[in-house]
This record gives C-alpha cells, structure tokens and sequence, in this order.
C-alpha cells in the first residue's frame, strides 16, 4: 500500500522532476563551473581559473550598477509604500464607484513594461513632453527628467512607482478588510481622533502587509531591466544601469557569458542576503 | 453637511488620481490617430484623424506576425503550467508518500534562488538544445513554475481526503480522481494561475530578447521594443505609440471584461508567496 503511493507520488511528481533537473538543478551547477570560464557562447570554452572573479572585485561599472539599483530601490519602495496606503485607506473610504477606481488604479499592473515606458519617455521629454508642456504652463522650470545624471534613475523611480502602485494599493486593501471596526468604534468612544486611530490601530494591524510589500517591491527592483533598456539605454553617464541590465550587456553585447555568469551569481547572492535580512528586521519589528 | 464635505473631498482626490492613472494611456491611444505635428500635445482629440500610423508600424515591422507568435507561446505555456502543476500539487497533497515533504521543501527553496542566477545558465542550455531562434526556447524553460505547483498543493490541502477516498472506493483510478473530481473542484486555482502565467508570459521581454534573433520569430512585446529602439520608427512617434497600443490592447481589454479576476490572482500570490 505505501509502495504504491510511493510510485504514484513519483509518477505524478515526473513532471517536476524532468523539468526541474534541466532547468533549475543543471543551470545552478553549470552557473558554478561557467565562473571560471570565458566562453562566448559559440566556440569551445577556455578555462580562466579566477580571472572573472579577480575581474569582478575591479569592476567599478558594476559597483555602480549595483548602487544605482539601491538608489532606485531607495527611491521607489517607501513611494510605493506611501501611495498604496494612502491610496487603500482612501478607496476603503468610499462605497460608490470603489471597485471601479480600485481597478483603473490597477490597470497599469497589467500592461506590459515596455508599453508603460514607451509612454512615460514622451511624458518625460525636456522640451515638449507632457509634464514639462505641464510645469511651464503653471511657470515652473522645465525638468531634465531623463537627461541629467542625477534625476534619471528617480525618473524611472517615479514611473516604476506609477506602474505598481496599484497591485500594492489591493494587497493593503484586503490588509484593511482584517482590521476589525470594534477595535475602531471603541477608540472612538475613549476620544482617539481619525490620526490616532490611523497611527496607533490601522498601521500596527497592516504590519504584515507592509513586511509582504517591502519584500515584494524588493524583489521587483532587483530586476529591473526593461525600463532603463528602452527609455535610456542605461544612460546618461551610466546613471540608469541596473545590474541586470549591465550582466545582460556583458553576456549579449560583449559575448562574455563566463564572466556574465559570475556577475549574475555575485548579485542573486546580494539579493538573497538583502530580502532574508528584511524578512529578519521587519519580523522582529 | 461636514460629513458631505468631507465625501465631496475623497471623491475629488479620487478622481484626480483616477486620471493620473488613465490619461497616459489615453493619450497614447490618440496619439496614435495624430499627424506628427500635433502628437505632442495634451489634447486627447486629434484634429485630423489619419491611420498613417498603423500603415507605418504594418509596413516597417512583421507585427501580426509577433501577435500570433506571442499568443502561441503564451497560450502553450500557460496550459502547460495549469495542468503539469496541477499534477503536481496533487501528488504533493493529496497522495501519502514520503517523498512529498521533503519535494515540497525543495520546491519552495528553488522559489528563493533569485532568477539572476540561473539565466546565463539557462540560455546555454538552450543553446545547447538548439533553440536559439525557436519558439520551443521561449516555452520550455517556462513550461513548468515553482510558484504554481505550491499555489496547486495549497488549494487541493482544502478539498478533504474522504471525497477522495469514497471515489477509490467507487473503483476510480488516481488519474481519473484527479480529472474527474478534484480539478473541476479547483476552478479558481486555474483561474488564479492560468492568469498569472498568461500575463508573465504575456509581458515578459527579456527572455526573448535573449533567445530570438530572428525577426519573423519575435514576440509582440519584443519587436515593438526593437521597432522604437532600432530606428525603424525613424522618430515618428505616432508609430511607436501606434506600435505599443497593438501590444497593450489585447490585455486591457482582457482585463476589462475580467478585471475582478486579475486582481484576485495578483493579491492571492502576493499573499500566499
């Protein structure tokens, strides 16, 4: 009896288990030995022992590509965090029309990245894109929003916010469908005003959702690819690199898939670290 | 009267984000029917409507083509994501092996491993396969997810093992248990999944990037990103806009009619992952 769900356990898991041993198991050991490797990807590959590695601790291109994801990691997640809150409580407010709104503020979830940046760098342009034809119209100086170094990663920030608002914005709304109003009616009874209540319940009550959002907006800048590969192709001055963006030049530009490789394991091991650190911090909080 | 204020207020702010959300896809879709003078404009009516546009983006870039190619990949993918991680699940839940636990705790440890990781790998794997500049690259490495299988197993735990059980006693076999009972009883598990996997696949434009050179074997989203970045648009941005509304506009109007649905399946995942 134990033997047969044994093999009917294994049969109905064959699937996973042909799939997973050629497209998760080998790739992470091959990722391994590809390190010490360059290869181009077409003739045979030459064994380079610690080359990529001593390459990678000289690489300031990298560096930087990892901090411009910070900086834009820095920049979009407390946005998103504010919006979608402000957003949630607001649209849990009001009755009429709410699932109408919540919808078209999660529309932009939906639709493909690329179709979200083409629009947003005609939005962005300097001299008659929509927000500067907007900010001259009421006597604001126009903004390089994707020219100058400084303001092109927050550009992109902004418009990743725009994009993922929505999805974080439902994830706090069911959040807010868990906080009893009981809790709420008897704050008021003991003369708590609408802020209070807001700080000392709602807030201490949405912790969870807030731990979930903060690591998934992690996860989410960490591949940022799409955005700075059509809008600025990484530039001006480097400025919108993003790793993944960079490991993709170094392997599908430049052809060097070794080093590529041990780019990709150096950042997926900055990643893991990052989200089991937020996971340890937020939990204790 | 404050408590009327104070509605009026909320609805005003609503709708001012409700149009900070709207008005850019708006005006991409306008913008798509104007002549190259006025495309800049906030304006959301066009003053001479022109398809010239279109004909552009018809006549420079193979974009019905990208449409069928997409849509076989997406379709094939997502029907080999629904029912192989449904098959599963299932042996992950409702059958009493050992193996189970320990396959699950493996499951949810490759959902850890940052993609990043394994995506040169995994184009030299393909490479390898020989489907570089084949559509098979671009569905087999995706033919299977670790986020369903697990979305599976949590759904089925809930269907009690007597229901199970009466039909092995009926004589059923486990495959017809599985068709039969339990997969019909999961509607909004497919649902869920099938959504996600459609749209993922759907928007996904690294991937093919990597593994597609050839143009006639572009995926939608791909071609209108080497259409806008390769010069062929030749800054007539009208086109761009024309290209960029054909991608977006079969999954607007997907989520129109099913907006509830989609919704539902993101906020599902995000809270079960």
């Amino acid at each position: 009896m134990r033997n047969r769900a044994t093999i009917q356990g294994l049969g109905l898991s064959l699937p996973y288990l042909i799939f997973a041993s050629g497209f998760v198991l080998f790739p992470l050991v091959f990722s391994v030995y590809l390190i010490f490797q360059r290869w181009d990807g077409m003739s045979a590959a030459v064994y380079v022992g610690l080359k990529n590695i001593s390459r990678l601790f000289q690489d300031d291109l990298f560096y930087q590509s990892v901090l411009n994801t910070i900086i834009f990691l820095l920049i979009n997640v407390p946005l998103q965090i504010i919006f979608a809150l402000f957003f949630a409580v607001l649209l849990n407010s009001i009755r009429f029309l709410s699932g109408l709104f919540r919808a078209i503020y999660f529309a932009p979830v939906v639709v493909s990245g690329v179709v979200v940046t083409i629009i947003w760098q005609q939005l962005y342009g300097y001299d008659n894109g929509v927000l500067n034809s907007l900010l001259s119209g009421i006597g604001i100086a126009r903004v390089p929003w994707l020219t100058s170094p400084t303001i092109a990663m927050p550009s992109i920030a902004i418009m990743a916010t725009w994009k993922n608002v929505g999805l974080y914005t439902a994830l706090f709304m069911v959040g807010l469908q868990d906080v009893p109003i009981d809790l709420h009616e008897a704050a008021i009874i003991d003369g708590a005003n609408a802020w209070k209540r807001f700080y000392r319940i709602t807030i201490p009550l949405l912790t969870p959702t807030m731990v979930l959002v903060v690591i998934l907006s992690t996860i989410n800048g960490f591949s940022l690819f799409v955005e700075p590969y059509v809008m600025t192709g990484g530039g001006p001055m480097n400025s919108t690199m993003s790793t993944l963006l960079y490991i993709y030049n170094q392997a599908f530009y430049f052809g060097h898939f070794g080093y590529a490789a041990a780019l990709g394991l150096f950042y997926a091991a900055i990643i893991f670290i990052v989200v089991i650190i937020q996971r340890r911090v937020l939990k204790e909080e | 009267m404050k408590k009327a204020l104070l509605l009026t207020i909320k609805y005003a702010i609503v709708f001012v984000f409700a149009s900070v959300f709207l008005y850019p896809f708006l005006w991409m879709i306008s913008g798509t029917f104007k002549s190259d003078f006025e495309v800049m404009g906030l304006s959301l009516i066009p003053s001479h409507p022109t398809l010239a546009n279109y004909l552009l983006v018809f006549e420079r870039v193979p974009i019905m083509r990208a449409l069928l190619n997409s849509t076989i990949v997406s379709v094939t993918i997502t029907l080999s994501v629904v029912t192989f991680g449904a098959i599963v699940g299932y042996s992950l839940s409702k059958i009493k092996w050992s193996g189970a636990k320990y396959l699950t705790g493996f499951i949810i440890f490759t959902m850890l491993i940052p993609f990043q990781l394994t995506l040169i790998p995994t184009y030299l794997v393909i490479v390898k396969l020989g489907l570089t500049d084949n559509l098979l690259g671009l569905v087999i490495p995706n033919a299977l997810t670790a986020v369903s299988i697990i979305m599976f197993r949590q759904f089925f735990q809930s269907i009690p093992d007597s229901l199970l059980e009466a039909a092995r006693i009926d004589g059923c076999s486990e495959l017809e248990i599985i068709f039969k009972i339990v997969f019909p009883l999961s509607r909004p598990a497919f649902i869920t999944v099938g959504i996600l996997t459609f749209l993922t696949s759907w928007n996904d434009v690294l991937w093919p990037l990597i593994v597609i050179r050839e143009r006639s074997l572009m995926t939608l989203p791909q071609l209108v990103t080497v259409f806008v970045l390769g010069g062929e648009a030749e800054t007539h941005l009208g086109a761009e806009l024309a290209a960029s509304t054909i991608l977006a506009l079969p999954i607007i109007i997907l989520y129109g009619f099913f907006q509830k649905y989609f919704i539902q399946s993101f906020v599902t995942s995000g809270i079960k992952a």
